[in-house]
Formats: C-alpha cells, sequence, structure tokens
C-alpha cells in the first residue's frame, strides 16, 4: 500500500538529507528513459509463463487426442476464433458498453458515497455496515431477478456492474481521505481553511493514489460483472455468446470468447495507468 | 509585530493530563525557546496556542486582547514539513496565502520575493521530493512567515535534519531573522540551539507540564558559531540542562 499512500511518504522523505543531496530539476528529469526498461521487465515474465503454458497446453491434446469439444489446443481456438472474427467483435462492442457504462455508474456513486461519508460522521456510522452488507449480497442469485424486474435491456446489467465495482472504489476513497495526515489538517486548519478547503487542497489530492489502486481493482471486476450479467440474460454480448456456445458444444469459441475478454480486462487495467500519469504526475512510484 | 501572553494554560486529552497551567510571556519582536523534555506536550502547547485545540482553562492574549480559539495572529510550523507532493514548491510556499484569498498572482509574487533570501531560487517550479532536507525545512518556514502573521509559532523546525545541516540552518535562522524582526516562539529540545537563537528560554517539566524556569539569554548580537565557544554561551546551556534533567527519572 506504500505507493498508494502519498502523504505518509511525506515525513520518511525529511529524514537524514543533507543539503549536497539536492537534485536540480533538469537532472531528475533524466531518469525518464529507465521508465521503459522497467515496463520491460514488468511484462517479460508473465508473458514467458504464458507462453510456456500454451506449449504445455498444446503438445499435451496433440499427444493424447483430446477431443476438441472437451478440450481444443490454443492453435485451435485461435484459428477457430479468427474465422469467427464477425461474429466475436459484433458480441464485442455491446460488452463493452456496457463495460464502460456500468463502470461509469459505479465510479459515480463511488465518489458520491465516498465525499459524503468523508463531510458527515454520522453518514460514515450509518453507511459503512451497509457498504459491507452491499458485498455479502450472492449477486448469483439477484441477477436473474434484475432481469425479471428491469428487463433485458441496459439496465440490469449496468446495476450487476456497479453492484460488484463500486465497493472498491468508495472502500478506497474514503480510507483515502481518511489517512490524511493529522498535521496535515492541523496546518490547513493553522491557515484558516474551511472543512471544504481541507478537503479540496489536502484530502482529495491525497486520496487520488489509493484511488488509482482501488480503480484498477473495479475495472477488473467490471468486465468480468458484465460477462456474468450478459451469461444470465442479454440479446447480444460474450456473455451471452459464450452461453450459446456452451451449449452447441463449441468449446473453442467459449475459449477464444474468454480471450477477448482478457485482452478487454488487460487493455482496460493498462488505460489506468496512462490516465493516472495524467492526473497525478507527481506521485513518481507508479 | 505583537506580543503574546500565555496564562495559566491547562489541558488534557481523555485520561491524560498534558499542560498544567502554562504562563509565559513573549515582547514584541522577541525570540523566546521553549524546550522540554520529549513528550511534555510542548506540540499540545502549540495547537493550543495557535487555536487549533481549545484549553480545559486559561488565556492566550496577543496585544492584551482575547485571542483564545483564534488561528489568524498565529503563523504555524508543525514538526514535520508537510510539503505537499503534488505541488511545485512555489505554489507549497503559496498555500496559505491561497486560503486566505489571495489572488494567485499575488501571492506567487509575494512568495518569489522570498525565495533568494530562503536559499531555494531556481527551485520554485520544482517538486519538494527533489529538494534536500534543509531546502524542504526552509520552504517549509517561507509558507510560514509569507502570512505574515503577527506571531510565528515554530515545533521543532530543525527536529529532522543532521547535525551539520542543522547548525548551517540555526545561523542562517538567525540572520534572516534580525533582518525581518519577527516576533518568533520555537519549540526545540536541542539546548545548544535554544542558546544560539533565543532573547530567552523557557523551560518546561515533565508531563502533566508547567514552566519550571526562564532564562534570559544576555549573549550580544549578531551571533555566529564562535559565540557557541564562549564561557557565557555554556554557562547558560549548563544551567538550563541542569534545570531540565532535575527531577528527571
Ligand atoms: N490528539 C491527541 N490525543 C490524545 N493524546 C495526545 C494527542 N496529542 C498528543 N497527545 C499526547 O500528549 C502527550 C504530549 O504530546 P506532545 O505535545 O506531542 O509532546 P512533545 O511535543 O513535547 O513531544 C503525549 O503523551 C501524546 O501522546
Ligand atoms: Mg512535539
Amino acid at each position: 500500500m506504500s505507493r498508494a499512500d502519498g502523504l505518509a511518504q511525506i515525513p520518511a522523505r525529511a529524514h537524514g538529507r543533507a543539503d549536497s543531496r539536492a537534485r536540480r530539476p533538469r537532472l531528475a528529469r533524466t531518469e525518464t528513459p529507465t521508465r521503459g526498461v522497467g515496463v520491460v521487465r514488468r511484462v517479460a515474465p508473465p508473458l514467458v509463463l504464458v507462453v510456456l503454458l500454451l506449449v504445455v497446453w498444446q503438445v499435451a491434446v496433440v499427444a493424447f487426442d483430446v477431443r476438441p469439444q472437451v478440450l481444443p489446443s490454443p492453435l485451435r481456438v485461435v484459428e477457430q476464433g479468427w474465422a469467427y472474427r464477425e461474429q466475436l467483435w459484433a458480441n464485442t462492442l455491446p460488452t463493452l458498453q456496457v463495460t464502460l457504462v456500468g463502470f461509469a455508474v459505479s465510479l459515480l456513486v463511488g465518489w458520491v458515497l465516498a465525499v459524503a461519508v468523508d463531510f458527515s460522521p454520522w453518514l460514515r456510522r450509518a453507511l459503512t455496515p451497509l457498504l459491507v452488507v452491499s458485498q455479502t449480497l450472492p449477486i448469483i442469485a439477484i441477477a436473474p431477478l434484475l432481469i425479471i424486474w428491469f428487463g433485458f435491456g441496459l439496465l440490469p446489467k449496468v446495476v450487476v456492474i456497479a453492484l460488484v465495482t463500486f465497493f472498491p472504489i468508495a472502500v478506497g476513497l474514503i480510507e483515502g481521505f481518511a489517512a490524511t495526515d493529522r498535521q496535515a489538517t492541523n496546518l490547513l486548519r493553522s491557515m484558516g481553511a474551511s472543512r471544504w478547503e481541507q478537503f479540496r487542497l489536502v484530502r482529495l489530492p491525497g486520496a487520488l493514489p489509493r484511488f488509482f489502486t482501488a480503480l484498477r481493482i473495479g475495472i477488473t471486476y467490471a468486465v468480468t460483472g458484465a460477462i456474468f450479467a450478459e451469461y444470465v440474460g442479454a440479446t447480444a454480448g460474450l456473455g451471452i455468446f459464450m452461453n450459446l456456445q456452451k451449449n452447441s458444444f463449441r468449446t473453442d469459441l467459449v475459449l477464444a470468447a474468454v480471450v477477448v475478454t482478457a485482452v478487454l480486462s488487460v487493455a482496460l487495467f493498462a488505460l489506468t495507468y496512462l490516465v493516472e500519469r495524467l492526473v497525478i504526475p507527481w506521485n513518481r512510484d507508479v | 509585530m505583537s506580543d503574546l501572553r500565555v496564562e495559566g494554560l491547562t489541558k488534557a486529552y481523555p485520561g491524560l493530563p498534558v499542560l498544567d497551567g502554562v504562563s509565559f510571556d513573549v515582547d514584541t519582536g522577541e525570540f523566546v525557546s521553549v524546550i522540554g523534555p520529549s513528550g511534555c506536550g510542548k506540540s499540545t502547547l502549540f495547537d493550543v496556542v495557535a487555536g487549533m485545540e481549545r484549553p480545559d482553562s486559561g488565556r492566550v492574549l496577543v496585544d492584551g486582547k482575547d485571542a483564545t480559539g483564534r488561528v489568524d495572529p498565529f503563523a504555524y510550523m508543525p514538526q514535520q514539513d508537510l510539503l505537499f507532493p503534488w505541488r511545485t514548491v512555489l505554489a507549497n510556499t503559496t498555500l496559505g496565502l491561497e486560503v486566505a484569498g489571495m489572488p494567485r498572482s499575488e501571492a506567487r509574487e509575494r512568495a518569489r520575493a522570498l525565495f533568494p533570501t530562503f536559499g531555494l531560487a531556481g527551485f520554485e517550479d520544482a517538486r519538494p521530493a527533489q529538494l534536500s532536507g534543509g531546502m524542504r525545512q526552509r520552504a517549509a518556514l517561507l509558507r510560514t512567515v509569507v502570512q505574515d502573521r503577527p506571531v510565528l509559532l515554530l515545533d521543532e523546525p530543525f527536529g529532522a535534519l543532521d547535525s551539520l545541516t542543522r547548525t548551517g540552518m540555526q545561523t542562517w535562522l538567525a540572520d534572516v531573522r534580525a533582518g525581518f524582526g519577527w516576533t518568533v516562539v520555537m519549540v526545540t529540545h536541542d539546548i545548544r540551539e535554544a542558546v544560539l537563537l533565543s532573547d530567552r528560554v523557557v523551560v518546561l517539566g515533565p508531563r502533566p507540564t508547567t514552566v519550571r524556569h526562564e532564562v534570559v539569554v544576555d549573549l550580544p548580537r549578531p551571533r555566529d558559531l564562535a559565540t557557541t565557544t564562549s564561557v557565557r554561551f555554556s554557562e547558560i546551556a549548563a544551567e538550563l540542562l541542569g534545570m531540565l534533567t532535575l527531577n528527571a527519572v
């Protein structure tokens, strides 16, 4: 959690650094090129592992002559996925749309709740247990009910996604605001800052690193949440596509859709890093 | 600039009496240090004087007028530098002026003018992480004095620095203060620092704390490192050390 905790790092940095170690602003900028190497270092090991697993899988399927209905080889999944690319793409778009709309609603709800809780001790006491209860709801039982109530349109899916993703966002923000250093609050109060100014000048920016951590957790749930909601009932989307292919024993196409889902999740996940760098460039630990 | 009078302040946290009737005066333009053992309540005293905590009893007077619970007569420098990483050094130093409602360009101009004096010229647009420990403390001090409040309250301003940087900062502060004529109350637990910088030193006892002793530092100004080797300096330091260790467990 240390990288998410911008404020807590301040005192640590203040200790024992002599004047001679002052860095000229220009000097600090020359550090950027090393970042490219860092990305390669981070991406290479999981990539190697995945390739290794795929090779083992391919060899095993061929060696033991497994039926494709049970377990298709990775090459077959790619081959069939490519052959059905238009169908896959046509089903990816609605899933992406539902994911983004659902996640936007979730962000809105998470922010409104967290800010309200930060300003009202009464709301904090009232809402905290309810937030936890919302996470104990068995979505698997509730999703079909949502479809009975709201039909096969966008709404029930948006509700499912919001339900599974608003929690990490709200909690990340609530904790981020609350983690504000007491001394920092005192400093602002000594300057005569109102509660709103304290929020705007310290609590909000201080919570952003933690918010982006929460955002990443939320976005990975969002895609799977969308697939799940579609699986239960939809007219289009990767979830319903998987369900249909499963029913016709096209395991290869189910897996092809799984691959698309994974790519979608990873892309959205990577996007959060990009947004983070744009919004909080000062958080150098990213 | 104004004079400050602290009258019989008491303060207890639940189950923990901290201040037990603390009284002292500070004249206009005077530099007074408050020293006391660790945990005796020095920061708590500042929290109460600066209006961030209500005292259980007692008063704070500025220029003879009741200022208990008010924040506006005081510019407060907390124990940690608390420079915010999301602001440039310049934007950190204008924080108090922004809160006071001063237009941004005016605030920046005013803070910028102090950068050379504070040894920060060229670092206006740097991030706090790019500053050394000594520079961070000077930036925090700049943020404090630029608010132009009547009384400066500095809580262990050099506590986090290594001893070499610390000595440099002390002589620097002595010089700068001579130029500005601030009214300063500084908390420290460093006797040498207190004697070098102060006109008067207030000694606090262990918690629940009260003023145990006051020493006038009658060393001539300007003072520099040579001052610290004078006989009178050693006498005053010895007297303070004696008061601090009295009854100490
Ligand atoms: N907000 C607070 N609530 C409860 N106890 C506190 C609070 N602030 C300080 N204390 C306690 O008061 C005592 C004095 O603390 P402090 O004033 O920070 O001492 P000093 O600055 O002299 O080292 C300590 O025992 C500390 O734990
Ligand atoms: Mg203290």
